[in-house]
């Protein structure tokens, strides 16, 4: 038994990795107040770059780094003209994502053919002969370790540092923090950027290590998975990580329920990932009071100091 | 240059400061000399251009013209970082605190290097209690009240020791013995060497407390004067121009009918950091305005929310309008029946702060003014209606089509309560019907309620400002802790017997009370 559980979780940690790196990413950005709805379209970017990178250099960490520098680009994009121009947040971010299709897909052309070899996981001395967890948790791709990493990074300079007070206090009221004298708008450029970066490694990742490959729109609507794990996760690093492993592990499972030949439309079980994460969310965040302590109040407002 | 030689240059000091918006100039050419140890009153109207003269010394705007001096040299100050490493601190009007955070996270964005927060809750608990100012480091902002979120305003400035406190309105919801704690400390802040703006409308403090005041009208210094060697209508006169209007108070006729009944109601509060309601009784006859006093998260929250009905009860009976039970009515069905109702908070309860005077002047008097004929909008009557409003109650905006939020607060306020008081109610409840409201347009307020008294309305009145409730008041009673004194005649009580109330101690209280979750149970002394 176990030995069949193990491929399993394993396949659902890589699986639920692209959606850790993109929704912490858009995470710290909603709580400066950005909200940057172009999530899918970054991925996309970032997926195209790294792989383009990997595809001519041979070396998995040039395409994360190409990935990272993609995103980030993109983002710069959306935070020039909303932060700068006061552009519509929701207006710009649905623009991007649907440019980010686009791009990808155009630059994406000449590498539709090309496939590459994953790179070898990485399994940790000791720590991966312990049974079952070993192999689950210490043989993974490098990234998979990075994004926990990530996850405890966040966490930790969300709530724990001065800078992630700073930034958490933008979010939730511009105003007083400009009138206290922080430079409101620095620091959403940062979270933004920041956010976009992010995006970009998920999209790498999944183009490089976890379906070595580039095929038009692969993300496949995890972008906007991503920003919807944000939201029901009310903006909490570990309900965020919770969802993008639950969205895996639903992932990995319905395909192993096609394989295994089940008399259910292959479309419907396809769907279920993105159902199932949903509906998992939405009943773990009805709490209110939850929500209202959580929530960047100024999310997708526009702010100009002197308005 | 040339400065004499034996005197200390003021601390700061301002010379043809000016500044001017898009509609209008909010500053011209203003002289101001802050000496050390000096507590310097700045008077003046709402849009004289207070505000915004503070907001240029705390770096918040930059002027057009003029020149700032601290300690004789020149400076700028280009942001709020900069102003606090000259040691200027401030106390805003509106304050600038995050509601999702705690008040140690609150007071450490503020204070620049404040990086072990345990060590801060302890500093904030020391400097709070050392001023009388009781705050649990610990809780949300957004659970505390309005007098809570000034405290944390006022203890974040004093952890600074800034050589200049700008102060706007610091006392406006402390109970007297407070008042009088906080004027010790301003005290001997001064007498340490630091210096003190002080900005009030509350003339009889600006007398006691300051030495020195500069008066502000339309933009313009119209004088300075010595507080302790003017009378409060001297000081008056130089801020509106003309004589402080005084309202006409004759003694409520007797007997009128008892239309708000609260018998026995207790409630849990849904906050967790709530005030819970205990046994509250209260009665609100025809033509007569009642008082309740009390420091801020006491309670006056939750009981105003039961009464207005936002917050509806498990069970009818404990409330009373007009003989109906109506403790389970939602808002619309308790106005329908005759309630008016202000609310503490203008933007956001008491108007829709994007949308237009006439719109918002539909939301409550819709009824009233036969607004709306089968469920369609009569926009000449809306528009009417706002434009009477505007007019009788001499709100300073642009007309009925204003969004509510371009009005100053105290013109916002005169609306809103305009508005309850054109629809006639039988019962008008009012939460702080003159807080942020500069002397001349809170005289008209209160002298407008007491005018729809006399016409047979009755009256209950929420508010932290005991003079306005000695003024305008027939009977006060004091929440204190969730629980309400019985209401007592204005003209027998005076403000010292209040002030006592306020701490929970009058005769009949239980013995046994509880704390107050604040810890405010302080006694008075």
């Amino acid at each position: 038994m176990t030995d069949a559980l193990v491929p399993i979780l394993v396949a659902t940690l890589a699986a639920g990795t692209p959606l850790v790196f993109a929704a912490l990413g858009e995470l710290v950005a909603e709580k400066s107040g950005v909200l940057n709805l172009g999530v899918e379209g970054m991925m996309l970017c970032g997926a195209i770059a790294g792989f383009a990178a990997t595809a001519a250099t041979g070396s998995a960490t040039a395409g994360m780094l190409a990935g990272v520098a993609a995103g980030a680009a993109t983002a710069l994009v959306f935070a020039v003209l909303t932060l700068t121009l006061q552009a519509n947040q929701v207006a710009a971010g649905l623009a991007l994502s649907i440019f980010g299709v686009g791009l990808s897909a155009f630059a994406g052309k000449p590498f539709e053919s090309i496939a590459l070899t994953a790179p070898q996981a990485f399994a940790i001395p000791v720590l991966s002969g312990i049974p079952v967890l070993g192999p689950v948790l210490f043989a993974q791709q490098p990234l998979v370790y990075l994004s926990w990493a990530l996850f405890g990074l966040v966490s930790w300079f969300l709530y724990r540092t001065r800078a992630g007070l700073v930034l958490r206090a933008v979010g939730e009221s511009p105003v007083s923090a400009n009138a206290i004298g922080y430079p409101v708008i620095g620091i959403r450029y940062l979270a933004t950027l920041f956010g976009g970066a992010m995006a970009g490694v998920g999209g790498a990742f999944l183009s490089v290590i976890y379906t070595p490959m580039w095929a038009e729109n692969m993300t496949a609507g995890r972008g906007w998975i991503a920003l919807a794990l944000v939201v029901f996760a009310t903006w909490r690093p570990g309900r965020v990580l919770a969802g993008a492993y639950l969205f895996g592990g639903v992932t990995i499972a319905q395909f192993f329920a096609q394989g295994a030949g089940a008399a259910i439309p292959s479309q419907l079980l396809s769907s279920l990932p993105y159902l199932a994460t949903i509906a998992v969310l939405v009943l773990i965040s009805r709490n209110p009071n939850v929500i209202r302590l959580n929530a960047p109040v100024s999310l997708g407002k526009s702010y100009h100091p002197d308005s | 240059m040339q400065r004499p030689p034996a005197a200390a240059p003021p601390r700061l000091s301002l010379r043809g400061i000016r500044k001017a918006y898009p509609s209008v100039v909010a500053n011209d050419g203003i002289d101001l000399d802050v000496a050390p140890g000096e507590i310097h009153a700045v008077l003046g109207e709402n849009g004289a251009g207070k505000s915004t003269l503070m907001k240029i010394i705390y770096g918040v705007a930059k002027p057009d013209a003029g020149e700032l001096r601290w300690a004789g040299r020149p400076v700028e100050i280009a942001n709020p970082h900069a102003a606090r490493a000259l040691g200027i601190g401030m106390v805003f009007q509106h304050f600038s605190l995050f509601e999702t955070l705690t008040v140690t996270e609150n007071v450490a964005l503020a204070l620049d290097g404040a990086r072990d927060l345990a060590a801060l809750a302890r500093r904030i608990q020391d400097v709070s209690q050392r001023y009388g100012l009781p705050l649990d480091p610990r809780r949300l902002v957004h659970s505390l009240s309005v007098g809570e979120r000034q405290r944390v305003e006022i203890v974040r400035c004093l952890l600074q020791a800034p050589q200049l406190l700008i102060m706007d309105e610091p006392t406006s919801v402390l109970t007297p013995q407070a008042v009088g704690k906080l004027f010790e400390t301003l005290r001997q802040l001064a007498a340490e060497g630091c210096s003190i703006l002080y900005i009030s409308h509350k003339l009889d403090e600006i007398k006691a407390l300051c030495t020195m005041a500069t008066v502000l009208r339309a933009g313009r210094v119209s004088g300075t004067c010595d507080p302790r060697r003017e009378t409060a209508s001297s000081m008056a006169r130089m801020m509106i121009g003309k004589d402080l209007p005084v309202s006409a108070h004759a003694e409520a006729a007797a007997g009128g009918e008892p239309r708000l009944v609260v018998a026995g109601l207790s409630q849990k509060a849904d906050d967790p950091f709530g005030t819970d309601l205990d046994d509250v009784h209260l009665t609100v006859h025809a033509g007569e305005i009642v008082g309740i006093a009390g420091v801020s998260g006491n309670g006056q929250q939750e009981l105003l929310y039961a009464l207005s009905g936002e917050a509806p009860l498990a069970e009818p009976v404990p409330i009373r309008l007009l003989g109906a039970e109506v403790g389970r009515m939602h808002p619309g069905r308790r106005r329908k029946l005759g309630l008016g109702f202000v609310p503490e908070e203008r933007l956001g309860r008491g108007a829709v702060p994007n949308m237009s005077l006439a719109e918002n002047a539909l939301l409550t008097a819709h009824r009233a003014g036969e607004m709306v004929r089968v469920g369609l909008v009569r926009a000449a009557r809306t528009t009417a209606f706002a434009r009477d409003c505007i007019e009788r109650f001499t709100v300073k905006c642009g007309g009925p089509e204003a969004e509510a939020r371009s009005l100053s607060g105290g013109n916002l306020q005169k609306f809103i309560v305009g508005r309850e008081v054109l629809q006639a109610p039988k019962v008008l409840v009012v939460a702080q019907p003159t807080w942020g409201v500069d002397v001349g347009a809170a005289a008209f307020i209160r002298q407008s309620l007491i005018d729809l008294r006399n016409r047979g309305t009755a009256i209950l009145v929420v508010s932290e400002e005991l003079d306005e409730l000695f003024e305008i008041c027939d009977r006060i009673a004091v929440i204190a802790k969730g629980r309400l004194s019985p209401a007592k005649r204005t003209r027998e009580t005076n403000v010292e017997e209040i002030g006592i109330w306020m701490s929970g101690l009058w005769p009949g209280a239980h013995a046994d009370a509880m704390p107050a979750p604040t810890g405010m149970s302080h006694a008075p002394d």
